[in-house]
Formats: structure tokens, C-alpha cells, sequence
């Protein structure tokens, strides 16, 4: 026999410790009656069920002596040292930090795409991303002039109008006044107008990361614009624009659409994700302009301003302007159409065998909801439903799953999605006909994965 | 009259809500008004009619001295630099200033599209220089400099004379022969209202959602090419070690970093984007540096100025607070730039 004791002194023992163990529990684990009964003589009771416990580990533990390799993978048969161990106190990480082996889900450059990176973009990794939410640590970023951390004790935000016929009352706002004021918490998805912009006239990058990863989706919660706006007496009838402006070196200005801050949808955030904005992002003011491209979204919002005339600021006049064929540019080009992509298996990945797999992705569309998503594994001849996860939210991002076997033979994954208004998707063809190659912006074109028979998934073209 | 109703007719008086009612769109002790000083001192903008242009004048001449001394480190002597950001002149011929269309738009053989090829509005580049730009030193140039440095690129352009002077009239003028200033359109569907288009647009593109037989065969147009597999690192570091895929290898592994040379750890920390070794940068020259301190023992006090940053012993132009950098990093560089800034 494995075990040097005998059955009984052996279980003598191990009583004895639960004995040890009974007289120090609280009142509140064991209730007196239960004590009571043990102290009377239910012991043998007890004892009984350790004889039969023993007995089975007596068995194992022969079978254990016995046979030198048991059945079974070591993950199982082995007990790891988390299992074995005291774990680690409360608030050892008092703000709490993603596992040490999460290492490959991090912002990254692209690089060669800007000169300096000041001036420039840092991808979110959608191809380990699960659900719609982006932690904030992960929000793509893209700043013109460096990003900054604002003292929130020392911002304003300055409410004026072009001239008193505009906003009767100009208003200087704190943090503590606007944090006075009845708050909404809406969940919206940002994208930069230049996101998929590398892949205007060919493949260029090899990932998902990098094709659509200028692209977050957060709970924003702030105070609706139209609410400040009201309570400056703004005349909302003679109002065409906003200007919103940043309070960085950049001073970022970008002319909004009054119909989205009349409709009450455009907030001033100091909210991200439950937590304060990240600096990136921000902190601690930024406009939240649902469904139009992040350049609108100014960060370290300072200003507002009311006016009938647009702007023309840089990020409208010499930027964030759509080149078409004919050499003319599209001007004040903002909502973000329709649009979709299959993250996982995405590009820069191997499946890992025949058989099932989840294919995952997401949708979006700047002028509503995800109203369907199909997708295609024979690039685009033929067309399956994919499940929209729940919830599916206006201007938000929306998780669409399909399963899918795959037989080991090659495959041209695609996704298409359609919104609340029935717009769909369009295919490089489509998109190319009308706005050419060089339109930088704006590209909601349906992305193909082509699946190759050693499993390697790559970035392509389907007309 | 009881006090209730004293109190009532006093509200009703006031034209104030019962306090049952409380509206809570009413914010009176939220915010305050803004004082005209402070509108003043943040309405910076300049709209495409000039509203908001304030008085000023600038030469072509005075222009090019605050160029060189302001700008052409990164933007080059000519704003032609494409080092920094795309280059601000270039592409625009004589014939543009006429149709207000610049055809090098429509070149194939000429893929550059410099700041003059695009904007339609010379407003938008007083607004953004007077905001933004010296980019390390933003609102440092009073107007007068904003007019002068925007004659020089106008001149650069060849949009006005060498002996042009730009104020807030003469800049009406300049608005009348932009070369892009008919080059925008509002023919499409990405606002959401048709202020600009007059009148409702479709969007330009009309998907259908066939689900079945919807061509022949797919035609496959471009595939990234094996080189730029590799171009953006390592991917299987960009996907997790378990799950339904993994990220595929395309590169070594970086290999466990030696120590860094402290000129590698100066580029890192972004020193080198302002100081070169040999040639004064926005900062002055690391070798000039070495010079002006040698035989002294200036160690401790530079570490000091390069953490809170500061302006003054090179120049007006400040070093920004340099936080990130470590402590050891930091007193490392130090020590390399006093011994000389070797290159090696
Ligand atoms: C330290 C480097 C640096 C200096 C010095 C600098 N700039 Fe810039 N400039 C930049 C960068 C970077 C951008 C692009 C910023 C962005 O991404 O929005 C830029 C953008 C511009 C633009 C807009 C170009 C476009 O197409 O969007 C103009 C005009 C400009 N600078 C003029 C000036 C003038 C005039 C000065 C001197 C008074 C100056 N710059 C000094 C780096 C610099
Ligand atoms: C944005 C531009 C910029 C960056 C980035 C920058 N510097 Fe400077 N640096 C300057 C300027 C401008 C001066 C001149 C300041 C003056 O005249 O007092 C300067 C001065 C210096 C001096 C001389 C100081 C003196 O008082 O004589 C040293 C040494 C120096 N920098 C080192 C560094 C190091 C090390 C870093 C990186 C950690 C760095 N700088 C980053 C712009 C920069």
C-alpha cells in the first residue's frame, strides 16, 4: 500500500483536523444546532463518509504505484502551483492590468505611414477583440499635434455664438458645472475618416489591425450638446453650424452638422467605458459626434461656437477631403457609411486545423443600425446570414458570429453588411467606378481574407 | 394674503416653476458668463468670408526671414521638405491662379498633392498657422507674422509678387486667384443635410444584397506581395498563443535588446527629432552643446533643464519638458552629449 497509515489512523487524523477546523469556525458557518449534533456524537457520521473518501484515494493511489503513466494530459493530472498555492491580496494592482500573457493585443503603427509620430496613428487590435466595447487602453489614437494631459481643475469649455443673434447668453462651463447636469451614457463607435485609406488602389497592409483598425467603440457619457446650447439661450432656427475646437498646441477645429446636435445626439463626453476619458482620447472633454468620422470628434474640447457659415479649418480645406476622378474634392465629406469586416480569421493568421470555426467580425454604419450582415466563403458568388450578437445599437458597432467548416481546400471569406435604411456595402468595383483610387477617405469597401489550403489567411482584392 | 400664496404670486411674478416642476433643462447656477475679454482671447477662427480675420500686414520679404527662423526645419527653405509633412508648395502652375482648378490633380504621373494643390480658401491657412504652427511652438507668432509668413508661401506659389504685401484686405484679392478655389464639390451624401448640395443626394454607391449565383466567378485583383508580409513585424506577436488561429511568423523574434547606445536612447526619447549631432535643429547642435559646457561641470544642471524644459540659452525658441525620459536614461545621454555626442 502507497499510504505508510492504516485506513483508520489515517482517518483518525484527518477527524482530528476537522475537529480543529469545526471549533474555529464562526457561528455563522456552522449554526449551533449542527455543532450541537457534532459534539453529541454525530462524529461517527462524519467518520463514515471519510472512511468511503479514503478508500477511493487509496485506490488512485495504488493505481498511481501501479501504472507508471496514467491516461490523461498533465494539465489535468498534474495540479499547477495556481492550484497549489496562496494567491495574490486585493488591490495588489490597484488599477488593474490586463494577464502578463496578453501581450500580443497592444496599438501599434503602421510603419512608414507617417514621418513623425506626433502626427500620427496608432491601430486598435481588432483581431483579438471580442464583443463590441474597446478597452480604453486600446482606442485607436490619432492626433495632429502630440496628445496632451490636461489639469481638469484649469479647463473651460467656452459656449458662444458667431454673434449674439446665435447664443443670447455666452457661458463659460467647469467640470464641476457640466458634471451638475443631468448626464446620458450612449454607446457609439468612432472611426477615422481615414480608416482602410492605405487600401484605396491595392492590398498594402497585412492585417486586420491595420486595414480597419482606426476604429473604437465606447460608452461615452457627457451632457448633449443641444442642452449646453439651450441654456445659452441659442437660437436654434437661425443656427446651420457648430464649430467645436480643441484646447491642444493643434487647437483642432472641425464645423458640425447642427442636425446632429438638434437632434440631441452629439454630447460633450468626459465619460469613456465608466472611467474618466483616457488623454489620448481627450481627458477630460471631448465632443461625441455619432456616426460622423473621428476628425469631428474634437478632443480637449474648449470652444463651441454657433454661426450660419462652415469653417473650412484645415481638417476640412486641406484635409479629410475626398479626391474624385475628375480632380475635384469632395468637401465636408463626415458620415461614416455603411461598413463591415470579418476580424478573425482574418489576415496575418493560420487556422489551426479541418473542422469548425467561429467566423467573427463587425458591423457598423453612420447613419443607423446594423440591419443585416451576410457572409461569403467563395468571395462573393454566394451569400450566407451571419447572427448579429445582441445588442445591436444605433451608430455602434455590432458583432455578427457564423460558423463554418472549413475542409482544408481554399476559401475567399467576405462580409457584407446593410443598415437600418437599406443601404449595402459596396464592392471595390462599385466604389472604384464612381470615386476612383485616390479619394484616401472613406473606404467601406467589402474586405476579402483568402484562405489557403496550408490554413494561412491573407489580405486581398475581389472584384 | 398667507404666506403660501404670498409666496406663489411671487414665484408666478418671477415667472419661475412651482418647485414640484423643477425643469431640468434649467441650469441657472450651472455655468457662468463669459466675459468679453475671454471671447476675445479664444475666438481665434477666420471663416472663408474672413469673419474673425483680425487687423495685420505682412511682406513677402518679412515673411522669408520668419520662415527660415521658424519653419524651414521641418517644412524645408522653399516648403518643399517632405521630412517632417507633406512638402506645403509645389505642383501649382500659372494657368490654375486662372480656372481655380489645379490640373496636376488630374496628373497620373504626378502623385504628390502638396497644401496649395488642395485648399480653396487662403483663410483656412491664416486660421491654421496662427493656431498651430510653429507646430513645436503653436500661438507663439503675433498676426503681423501670421500675415508675413503667409505672403512667403503665397510667393512661393508663385500666387503673388515678390514685393506683395498681405493684410486683411489685400488677402480678398489673394482669395480670387487661389489656384484650388473652385475645386470643391458638395455633390454627395455625407452630411446630413443638403445645406451644402441644395438639394438631396443619393449615395453614390447601390450594393444589393443578392445571396445567391451573384457573379460568374471572383476576381481576385491584388494580394499583398511577400515582402510586405514582414513590413509591419513579427505578426505572430500580434495574435494571441491560443485560440482558433494563431498569428502567423513573419520575422525573428526581436532579439533580446544590448544595452542601448545612449544616441539610440536619444532617438528613442525623441531628442533627435529637435537636435542633431553636427547641425542646429530646433535645438542647438549636441556638438555645440558639448563646446559651450566643456570644462564645466554642467551635468546636473542640464539634466534639470531638460526635465522642466526652457528657453533662452540658445534662443527664444524653448525645449518642451522632456517627462518621459528615465532618470538613468536621461543622466546617460547627458553624459554622452558633454563627452562630445559621439556618432558611433
Ligand atoms: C517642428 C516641426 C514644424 C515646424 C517648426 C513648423 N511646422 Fe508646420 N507642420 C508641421 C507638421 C508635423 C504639420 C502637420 C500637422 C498635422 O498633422 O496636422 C505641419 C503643418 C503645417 C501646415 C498645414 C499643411 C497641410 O497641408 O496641412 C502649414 C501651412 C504649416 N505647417 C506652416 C508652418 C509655418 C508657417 C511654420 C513656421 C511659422 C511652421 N509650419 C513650422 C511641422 C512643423
Ligand atoms: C521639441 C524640440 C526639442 C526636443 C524634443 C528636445 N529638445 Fe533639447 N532643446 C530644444 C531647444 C529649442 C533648446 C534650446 C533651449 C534654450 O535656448 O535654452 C534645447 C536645448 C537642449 C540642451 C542645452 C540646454 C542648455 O541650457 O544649454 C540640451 C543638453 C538638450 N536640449 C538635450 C535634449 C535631450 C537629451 C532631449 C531628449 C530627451 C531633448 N533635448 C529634446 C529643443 C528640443
Amino acid at each position: 500500500m502507497a499510504i505508510g497509515l492504516d485506513d483508520d489512523a489515517l482517518t483518525r487524523a484527518r477527524f482530528d483536523t476537522l475537529q480543529a477546523r469545526i471549533r474555529k469556525a464562526p457561528e455563522n458557518f456552522l449554526d449551533a444546532g449542527m455543532i450541537l449534533e457534532v459534539g453529541r456524537g454525530r462524529r461517527d457520521v462524519l467518520r463514515g463518509a471519510f472512511v468511503a473518501a479514503l478508500a477511493a484515494l487509496g485506490g488512485s493511489a495504488r493505481a498511481v504505484a501501479e501504472e507508471a503513466k496514467p491516461a490523461g494530459e498533465d494539465a489535468i493530472l498534474k495540479l499547477p502551483p495556481w492550484s497549489t498555492s496562496l494567491g495574490r491580496p486585493v488591490a495588489a494592482t490597484p488599477y488593474g492590468m490586463p494577464s502578463k500573457y496578453e501581450t500580443a493585443m497592444l496599438r501599434r503603427q503602421s510603419p512608414g505611414l507617417t514621418q513623425v509620430a506626433a502626427s500620427s496613428v496608432s491601430f486598435m487590435p481588432l483581431q483579438g477583440m471580442f464583443g463590441i466595447i474597446t478597452p480604453s487602453g486600446l482606442h485607436f489614437e490619432r492626433h495632429h499635434q502630440g496628445w496632451q494631459e490636461i489639469d481638469p481643475s484649469q479647463h473651460r469649455l467656452m459656449v458662444h455664438g458667431s454673434s449674439d443673434e446665435f447664443v443670447r447668453k455666452a457661458k463659460v462651463y467647469t467640470l464641476d458645472d457640466l458634471m451638475r447636469i443631468p448626464s446620458v451614457s450612449r454607446m457609439h463607435f468612432i472611426e477615422c475618416g481615414a480608416n482602410t485609406g492605405m487600401e484605396w488602389g491595392n492590398v498594402a497592409v497585412p492585417t486586420v489591425q491595420y486595414t480597419h483598425g482606426m476604429l473604437s467603440c465606447s460608452e461615452f457619457t457627457g451632457v448633449p450638446l443641444r442642452t449646453l446650447l439651450e441654456d445659452c439661450g441659442v437660437d436654434l432656427k437661425k443656427a446651420k453650424f457648430v464649430l467645436a475646437e480643441g484646447a491642444d498646441g493643434s487647437s483642432m477645429t472641425r464645423t458640425i452638422p447642427i442636425e446632429l446636435v438638434t437632434s440631441g445626439e452629439a454630447i460633450v463626453a468626459y465619460g469613456q467605458n465608466g472611467e474618466m476619458l483616457r488623454p489620448e482620447n481627450g481627458y477630460p472633454l471631448r465632443l461625441v459626434v455619432p456616426g460622423v468620422q473621428g476628425v469631428s470628434w474634437v478632443k480637449w474640447l474648449r470652444r463651441i461656437k454657433v454661426g450660419d457659415q462652415p469653417w473650412a479649418t484645415k481638417d476640412e480645406a486641406v484635409h479629410y477631403m475626398d479626391l474624385m476622378p475628375d480632380g475635384q474634392h469632395r468637401q465636408y465629406t463626415s458620415i461614416q457609411e455603411c461598413k463591415s469586416v470579418i476580424t478573425s480569421p482574418s489576415g496575418g493568421q493560420t487556422l489551426l486545423d479541418k473542422g469548425s470555426y467561429n467566423v467573427t467580425g463587425l458591423a457598423w454604419s453612420g447613419r443607423g443600425k446594423i440591419s443585416r450582415v451576410d457572409v461569403s466563403f467563395d468571395g462573393g458568388v454566394n451569400w450566407v446570414g451571419a447572427q448579429l450578437q445582441t445588442p445591436v445599437l444605433p451608430k455602434c458597432l455590432t458583432r455578427f458570429n457564423v460558423g463554418w467548416i472549413w475542409d482544408g481546400g481554399p476559401a475567399l471569406l467576405q462580409s457584407r453588411a446593410m443598415d437600418e435604411t437599406g443601404f449595402v456595402q459596396p464592392g471595390y468595383r462599385q466604389l472604384r467606378d464612381v470615386r476612383g483610387v485616390r479619394s484616401i477617405y472613406h473606404n467601406n469597401a467589402i474586405q476579402s481574407w483568402k484562405v489557403s489550403e496550408s490554413g494561412e489567411v491573407g489580405n486581398v482584392q475581389i472584384l | 394674503m398667507s404666506r403660501f400664496f404670498k409666496s406663489l404670486a411671487l414665484a408666478l411674478l418671477l415667472g419661475a416653476s412651482m418647485p414640484a416642476a423643477f425643469a431640468l433643462d434649467d441650469f441657472a447656477a450651472v455655468g457662468r458668463p463669459a466675459t468679453p475679454a475671454e471671447i476675445k482671447a479664444w475666438d481665434i477662427d477666420v471663416g472663408p468670408d474672413f469673419a474673425g480675420l483680425p487687423q495685420g500686414s505682412g511682406s513677402v520679404e518679412q515673411g522669408q526671414a520668419v520662415f527660415e527662423e521658424k519653419c524651414a526645419v521641418c517644412h524645408g527653405s522653399f516648403g518643399e521638405s517632405n521630412k517632417v509633412f507633406s512638402p506645403l508648395v509645389g505642383g501649382v502652375e500659372k494657368g490654375d491662379l486662372v480656372t481655380g482648378h489645379v490640373a496636376a490633380l488630374l496628373r497620373k504621373d504626378f502623385p504628390a498633392r502638396t497644401t496649395f494643390m488642395k485648399v480653396a480658401t487662403v483663410s483656412t491657412l491664416f486660421d491654421y498657422i496662427r493656431r498651430a504652427m510653429p507646430w513645436n511652438a503653436p500661438k507663439s507668432l503675433n498676426n503681423d507674422q501670421v500675415y508675413a509668413v503667409l505672403a512667403y508661401l503665397l510667393n512661393l506659389s508663385d500666387i503673388v509678387t515678390d514685393d506683395f504685401v498681405l493684410n486683411d484686405r489685400t488677402i480678398r484679392d489673394v482669395q480670387k486667384i487661389m489656384p484650388n478655389r473652385n475645386g470643391m464639390t458638395y455633390e454627395h451624401s455625407m452630411w446630413p443635410s443638403p445645406v451644402f448640395s441644395g438639394k438631396p443626394v443619393k449615395p453614390d454607391t447601390a450594393n444589393t444584397a443578392c445571396m445567391s449565383k451573384c457573379k460568374a466567378a471572383p476576381e481576385l485583383v491584388s494580394s499583398l506581395p511577400d515582402y510586405a508580409l514582414s513590413s509591419h513585424g513579427n505578426l505572430a506577436e500580434q495574435n494571441r498563443s491560443f485560440g482558433e488561429v494563431r498569428g502567423r511568423k513573419t520575422a525573428e523574434s526581436a532579439p533580446v535588446a544590448e544595452k542601448p547606445t545612449p544616441l539610440k536612447i536619444a532617438e528613442t526619447a525623441g531628442c533627435l527629432g529637435c537636435h542633431a549631432i553636427n547641425a542646429k535643429g530646433v535645438g542647438p547642435a549636441y556638438a555645440e552643446v558639448a563646446a559651450k559646457y566643456k570644462g564645466e561641470n554642467a551635468s546636473a544642471r542640464l539634466v534639470a533643464k531638460i526635465r522642466g524644459g526652457g528657453a533662452g540659452v540658445w534662443g527664444d525658441v524653448a525645449m518642451p519638458a522632456q517627462e518621459d525620459i528615465k532618470d538613468a536614461d536621461l543622466q546617460a545621454v547627458v553624459a554622452w552629449v558633454l563627452a562630445g555626442a559621439a556618432e558611433k
